[in-house]
């Protein structure tokens, strides 16, 4: 199913309240590989909106493009006022990245600096905060991602869902007014995906906006203001958590959903591991 | 029992390789001790010799600070954005990489004049200064390969999640990456460290007052040929005393930093 323009006019009116990030008629090519074929999407702010769909729908690149990694070919992205899309120069988008956290699937901690000096490095190198304020605010952080005991260990001494904790810790230092989380519980083992989504969902409780690409379908059931369906680059359909994993009449939809459904216990999917 | 043979090879071969360190001392030692005229000769003329080993370490150490200085920039530079900045620096690296190092003190020897006049004075341009700088130009662009090696294994991620922070791409190297590469490039800078010390003793061949030439004046000087044999001894031991600790720590670290 195609967006008509008719109807992305819907999806922009809809939204009365002002968008913190919005997407308008997005595509991105890498060479000839069309990735994004005219994304539309609106995030509120204080709103969680997950982003679905099967692997290699473009999903992680319309974060990257939403925090400047990569610059579509066309389409509008505005993110609190700044055009992302019409940014010239590193500086321009350096302010952008400031204001907008991003996760990483395989967590990316600096391997030679402690977990305290993970979080610590960007505020005071970046943002020019004082260190022993910057360092009581990575406490506090650390504490929220529970992991207060280990503000002395290196990343290598920690498990993938500790690492990505502080990952999460980390982006939180610079108090962004948003965070995107690209699959980060795709590469942790069974046992440690929960101890990362207990802190995602904290976070989201607390009101920050957040855009995650996720294959954890209970989870974004759960945590999701909006859900947003994507496939071969194009949003098939987006909607509340209950549209989308209930009540969808695209079959497409129904069949990607259902596919998880047989699992409803569990927490982990299949496509994931 | 496969572990047991690999154990007790491993410590013979320790025994062997600390043998081979005292070893050449032991030689010169006991000789000296056997045949009293020449010990004592040999003592006479060893703080000559000394005055000249410090000119190698002098040399030795110069070379790779201003070597080390200008290859970590060229190590950088090498990977700049900019084709007029990559091109000229990988060209630089290339030519003095495959230059022999007599070559280029005898280069620096003769292109140097023998005084400089700085704000109006002649200032002495010594031989010695020559030398730190014709090993210093091939030491740095092998500094310049281990650093442009060593950003480039950093993983491109490290790269990404420091953008994704806010850091410009100097920022990143400078806090992220370049921190890291530290720790990679430590056992092949040693190596470059042990091969420059070695080359120290080129110098001799445009006059430098060190060791070799030290022991070639003393030879002279003394015409004896038991004499010229030790005093050469001597040379090669106190080569040895220097470099042997040099890569036997680089190869400790390398095995430390392979395990981890």
């Amino acid at each position: 199913m195609r967006f008509e323009p008719a109807q992305r006019m819907t999806l922009m009116t809809t939204d009365t309240k002002t968008a913190l990030v919005r997407l308008e008629d997005v595509h991105l090519s890498f060479g000839r590989t069309e990735v994004l074929k005219g994304i539309d999407l609106a995030v509120n702010k204080g709103d969680a909106v997950s982003i679905i769909g099967p692997s290699g729908s473009g999903k992680s690149t319309i974060l990257r493009c939403i925090n400047a990694l990569v610059q579509p070919q066309s389409g509008r992205i505005t993110v609190g006022g700044t055009r992302v899309d019409q940014l010239t120069g590193e500086s321009e988008r350096i302010a952008l990245r400031k204001r907008v956290g991003i996760v990483f699937q395989q967590y990316n901690l600096f391997p030679h600096l402690t977990v305290l000096d993970n979080i610590v490095l960007a505020p005071t190198r970046i943002l020019g905060a004082g260190r022993p304020a910057t360092e009581k605010l990575a406490r506090e952080l650390l504490e929220k991602v529970r992991l207060s005991d280990k503000e002395n260990a290196y990343p290598g001494q920690l498990s993938g869902g500790q690492q990505q904790r502080v990952a999460i810790a980390r982006a939180l230092a610079m108090k962004p007014d948003l965070v995107l989380f690209d699959e980060v519980t795709s590469a942790l083992d069974p046992e440690t995906v929960g101890e990362v989504l207990w802190v995602i969902r904290d976070l989201i409780r607390e009101g920050m906006t957040s855009i995650l690409v996720t294959h954890e379908m209970r989870f974004a059931e759960e945590i999701s203001d909006t859900v947003v369906f994507t496939e071969n680059g194009r949003v098939v359909d987006h909607g509340t958590p209950q549209q989308i994993f209930h009540t969808s009449g695209n079959p497409r939809i129904r069949q990607f959903v259902g596919g998880f459904s047989g699992g409803r216990g569990e927490i982990r999917d299949g496509e994931s591991i | 029992m496969m572990g047991a043979v690999l154990a007790k090879r491993g410590r013979s071969s320790h025994i062997l390789r600390n043998g081979g360190f005292v070893a050449l001392p032991l030689i010169s030692l006991i000789w000296s001790l056997a045949d009293p005229t020449l010990g004592r000769e040999l003592l006479e003329w060893v703080p000559y010799l000394a005055s000249g080993f410090m000119m190698n370490i002098l040399i030795a150490l110069s070379a790779m600070t201003l070597g080390t200085l200008v290859g970590v920039l060229f190590g950088i530079l090498a990977l700049a954005p900019f084709k007029l900045v990559r091109y000229p620096v990988a060209v630089y690296v290339q030519i003095f990489r495959n230059a022999p190092h007599l070559v280029l003190i005898f280069a620096t020897t003769y292109i140097f004049p023998f005084e400089i006049m700085i704000f109006g004075t002649y200032l002495p341009f010594p031989d010695w200064v020559k030398a730190v700088i014709g090993l210093a130009i091939p030491a740095s662009a092998y500094v310049a390969e281990i650093t442009r090696g060593a950003i480039l294994s950093i993983p491109t991620t490290q790269w990404e999640a420091a953008k994704g922070l806010g850091f410009s791409r100097n920022e990143a190297l400078r806090w992220i990456i370049l921190p890291q590469c530290l720790r990679r490039s430590l056992p092949p800078w040693m190596n470059v460290l042990a091969s420059i010390t070695m080359g120290t003793a080129l110098a001799s061949l445009v006059g430098v007052h060190e060791l070799l030439h030290a022991a070639t004046d003393a030879s002279t000087a003394v015409r004896r040929l038991d004499f010229t044999v030790i005093a050469y001894l001597v040379v090669m031991t106190a080569f040895f005393t220097l470099c042997y600790p040099i890569s036997h720590l680089t190869r400790r670290l390398e095995g430390r930093f392979n395990a981890v």
